[in-house]
C-alpha cells in the first residue's frame, strides 16, 4: 500500500482529534480526543517503519525494528498518562462538581 | 484491487467516521464505545502490515485497559445524562475552522513530498513478529524498559496521590 494513504489517513484522525479538543467542553472527551491524536502518530509511526523495512531489508534484515519499539514506548507512556490524567479530573470534579473544562480557568485564582 | 486493499480502504473508513462519531455525539459513553471501535480499526491496520505484536498490545492496552478506566470515571461521576453546558456556537466554528485549516495546510505540505509513491510493506515481513521485537527490547532496548517500570511506579503513585480523599 503506498505511504501516502497513510500519511493522509493519520493527518485526518490528527485533526479530528484536534477539532474535537477545540470544540468540546468536557474535559473526559477533550481527554479521549488527545488519545486519538497520540493514536494517529502511533500509525504513522508503523506505516514508516514498514516502508523503512521495505526499503533497506537487503543491507539490514531487522530494519525498522527501533519505529515498531518506539510505537510500544509511546503505549506505555500514554497508559500512565491516562491514569494520572483521569486521577486528576476525578479530583476536579470532586472540587467543582463539574468536567466543564471552563471551570479550570479559576485555577489563575 | 485485492482483499487487502479492500480491507485497507474498509479500516479506514470505519476509523475516520467512528473518529468523528467520538467528537460528535453528545453522550459521554457513547463516545467511549466510538472511540473503542477506532482503536479496533487502528489495530486491524496493525495487523494488516503484520505488525502483530503492536495490534495485540493496541488491542489489549487501549482498547482493554485505558477505555475501561474511562467508562469507569465517566459512570462513576454520572455524566451518562446529557449534561454537557452549550458552548458558543461562533467559537465551534472557529474550532472546525482551524482543524479543517491544519488538514489542509498539512496535506498540501505533504501531497508532493520525497517520499512520495513508496510503499509501506503490505501483509508480510516480520519485524512485527514478537520474537524480533522482543530481542532486540531485552538487547539494545533494555534499560528504557526497566526505566518504563519506574515511570509506572510513579505514575501509580501520582494516581493514588492526587485520588486519595482530601483530609
Amino acid at each position: 500500500m503506498k505511504i501516502e494513504y497513510y500519511i493522509f489517513l493519520s493527518i485526518a484522525l490528527f485533526c479530528i482529534g484536534i477539532v474535537g479538543v477545540l470544540t468540546r467542553r468536557n474535559a473526559i472527551i477533550v481527554f479521549m480526543c488527545v488519545e486519538l491524536m497520540l493514536n494517529a502518530a502511533n500509525l504513522l509511526l508503523v506505516a514508516f517503519s514498514k516502508m523503512h523495512h521495505l526499503a533497506q531489508k537487503a543491507s539490514n534484515p531487522t530494519a525498522g525494528t527501533d519505529g515498531q519499539l518506539f510505537v510500544f514506548f509511546i503505549m506505555v507512556v500514554a497508559a500512565a498518562e491516562v491514569s494520572v490524567g483521569l486521577a486528576i479530573i476525578v479530583m476536579m470534579y470532586r472540587n467543582v462538581h463539574s468536567v466543564d473544562i471552563n471551570f479550570l480557568n479559576r485555577l489563575k485564582h | 484491487m485485492n482483499i487487502s486493499e479492500i480491507l485497507f480502504y474498509f479500516l479506514s473508513a470505519m476509523a475516520l467516521g467512528s473518529a468523528i462519531m467520538v467528537v460528535v455525539s453528545k453522550n459521554a459513553v457513547h463516545s467511549v464505545l466510538w472511540l473503542i471501535i477506532t482503536f479496533f480499526a487502528i489495530s486491524g491496520h496493525y495487523i494488516l502490515m503484520n505488525a502483530q505484536f503492536l495490534g495485540i498490545v493496541n488491542l489489549i492496552v487501549y482498547a482493554g485497559a485505558i477505555m475501561v478506566l474511562f467508562l469507569f470515571v465517566i459512570m462513576l461521576m454520572n455524566l451518562n445524562a446529557d449534561t454537557e453546558p452549550k458552548k458558543n456556537r461562533w467559537l465551534k466554528m472557529a474550532g472546525i475552522v482551524a482543524g479543517g485549516c491544519l488538514l489542509l495546510v498539512l496535506v498540501a505540505a505533504l501531497k508532493n513530498a520525497e517520499i512520495r509513491g513508496q510503499q509501506a510493506q503490505f501483509n508480510e515481513g516480520n519485524i512485527g513478529l514478537i520474537q524480533n521485537l522482543g530481542e532486540v527490547l531485552f538487547t539494545e532496548y533494555v534499560v528504557p524498559f526497566e526505566i518504563s517500570s519506574i515511570l509506572f511506579l510513579s505514575a501509580m503513585v501520582g494516581a493514588v496521590v492526587i485520588g486519595k480523599r482530601g483530609d
